[in-house]
């Protein structure tokens, strides 16, 4: 579904993926190595080089926030423009079921953006981008700041959406998650990109 | 002409016994200015002085290229200045060119649009006129572009994450960065807004005492200073609008990403 050759920019060095519709690719990778550019060369919010296309269409045939709206992508620190979470969604009645899912109360709506904690910003930014319905989603680490309870809730709810055929890019520190989530594993260390096969995780402390 | 009281350089030696009593006082408290206190009133004297004989020979002549030259070499002062009063530039010639490019619309329009279907000297570049007006609309018009520049470049970085945010979710550009135009615009007209409604009761603006000194009726001279607050409200809101629309323009891209590397970095300071 999704076809990336040679995306680059001026850090990342030439990276080439292919994710189909209904998987999931775990990316691992130091801190500094290029995980955060390659999500955000993608959704194409740095200039980049390169042809990614997705299901057959080039990036370059779509406009802007038209491909931001096929491609959602959910940064470890998503942005708030506004003072209350409901302001932040189109419809608060149509985002309720999800809302629900990840625990939070139909309140919610109403609480002031400046003191939710990074879990529960991590939670509702992930709510934010899934109602935009993307066919792909970019995931920079979504559960880094969650309880265990929360974390088990995320993965079960994207999982559902991998069944239903949405293509996930999750970056994740956790191997053990890796393994639960995904399908394959890509690493990034230095910029550079490269598969690796599941089975090394097993070895891996 | 009505009459006005000239002075002889006796009278202004015996004023600027001010300027030695602040010298004098920075010396008692030792403050440290009175070095940069005397060379800024040599400035301001020598400066004035020359002005004085530009605009004497500007106004003896009456020609449209020297008149047209001088208003040219004041946009591009006060562009330079403009530039000089923000802390995160855009890189380049934008830093420069755009303050300056807005600043030289906005005010020549609204300049040439008073005399010619407000004052309207004989003939109508006649300096006497076009020169003062550009000077107040163009001082009033430099401060509005330099504030939303600068409060549009600092707001962008501070609001990174929440521009992209937008971005992310499938705003335009410009739905993106309605808020921090919004923010901008509006510190650029504040000061224009502020100084229209105290303007008569807290202040006696300049040109106005300055006609009433020279010896105008004071309701003659009202009459020109409402003109002259008019005209500088819409040079700076032609200027400020222009200058802030042009930068979301160059920080951001057809691809509709923010583009923050197009800021010079910061200046240490």
């Amino acid at each position: 579904m999704l076809q990336v050759r040679d995306l680059r920019t001026n850090i990342l060095k030439p990276a080439s993926l292919s994710l189909s519709a209904g998987e999931c690719i775990a990316v691992r990778g130091p801190s500094g190595a290029g995980k955060t550019l390659l999500l955000r060369a993608i959704a194409d919010l740095d200039p980049n080089d390169g042809v990614v296309t997705l299901e057959g269409r080039d990036r370059s045939t779509i406009a802007g926030p038209e491909w931001r709206r096929l491609v959602g992508y959910v940064p470890a620190e998503p942005g708030w423009w506004a003072d209350t979470v409901g302001e932040h969604f189109g419809e608060w009645t149509a985002a309720l079921a999800l809302v629900r899912h990840l625990g939070f109360p139909e309140e919610t709506k109403a609480w002031p953006i400046a003191r939710l904690s990074t879990g529960e910003r991590l939670r509702l930014a992930l709510i934010r981008a899934l109602m935009a319905l993307p066919k792909v989603l970019l995931l920079d680490e979504p559960t880094a700041a969650l309880d265990a309870a929360s974390v088990a809730a995320v993965e079960s709810l994207i999982g559902a959406r991998i069944r239903a055929g949405l293509a996930v890019l999750w970056v994740t520190h956790d191997s053990e998650q890796a393994k639960r989530i995904a399908h394959r594993l890509l690493v990034v260390e230095a910029g550079k990109i490269r598969e690796e096969a599941f089975e090394w995780l097993a070895t891996s402390p | 002409m009505a009459s006005y009281i000239a002075l002889n350089y006796w009278e202004l030696a015996a004023a600027s016994v001010f300027v030695f009593m602040n010298a004098g006082l920075s010396v008692i408290f030792s403050l440290r200015v009175h070095r940069s206190m005397l060379v800024a009133a040599i400035r301001m004297v020598a400066q004035l002085a020359l002005v004085g004989l530009v605009l004497t020979t500007l106004f003896s002549i009456v020609s449209p290229l020297w008149t047209g030259l001088a208003a040219l070499g004041m946009v591009l002062f006060a562009g330079h200045e403009a530039a000089q009063r923000q802390e995160r530039r855009l890189s380049g010639w934008w830093s420069y060119g755009l303050g300056t490019g807005c600043m030289m619309m906005a005010s020549v329009l609204v300049t040439v649009f008073a005399l010619l279907i407000a004052v309207r000297p004989n003939p109508w570049y006649d300096p006497r006129y076009a020169i003062p007006l550009l000077g107040m609309i163009l001082g009033n018009c430099m401060t509005g572009i330099a504030l939303g520049l600068d409060t549009l470049t600092t707001s962008l970085v501070s609001r990174r994450a929440s521009v992209e945010a937008q971005l992310m979710l499938g705003a335009t550009r410009r739905d993106a960065a309605a808020p921090v135009t919004r923010e901008a615009l509006r510190s650029a007209l504040m000061p224009t807004i502020n100084s229209m409604a105290v303007t008569g009761v807290v202040s006696l603006p300049g040109m106005m005492t300055g006609q009433i000194l020279g010896g105008v009726p004071p309701a003659e001279a009202v009459k020109y200073q409402i003109l002259v607050m008019f005209l500088i409200a819409g040079g700076t809101g032609l200027g400020a609008v222009t200058a802030v629309l042009g930068g979301v323009y160059r920080l951001t891209d057809g691809r509709h990403r923010l583009r923050l590397d197009r800021l010079a970095s910061p200046r240490v300071s």
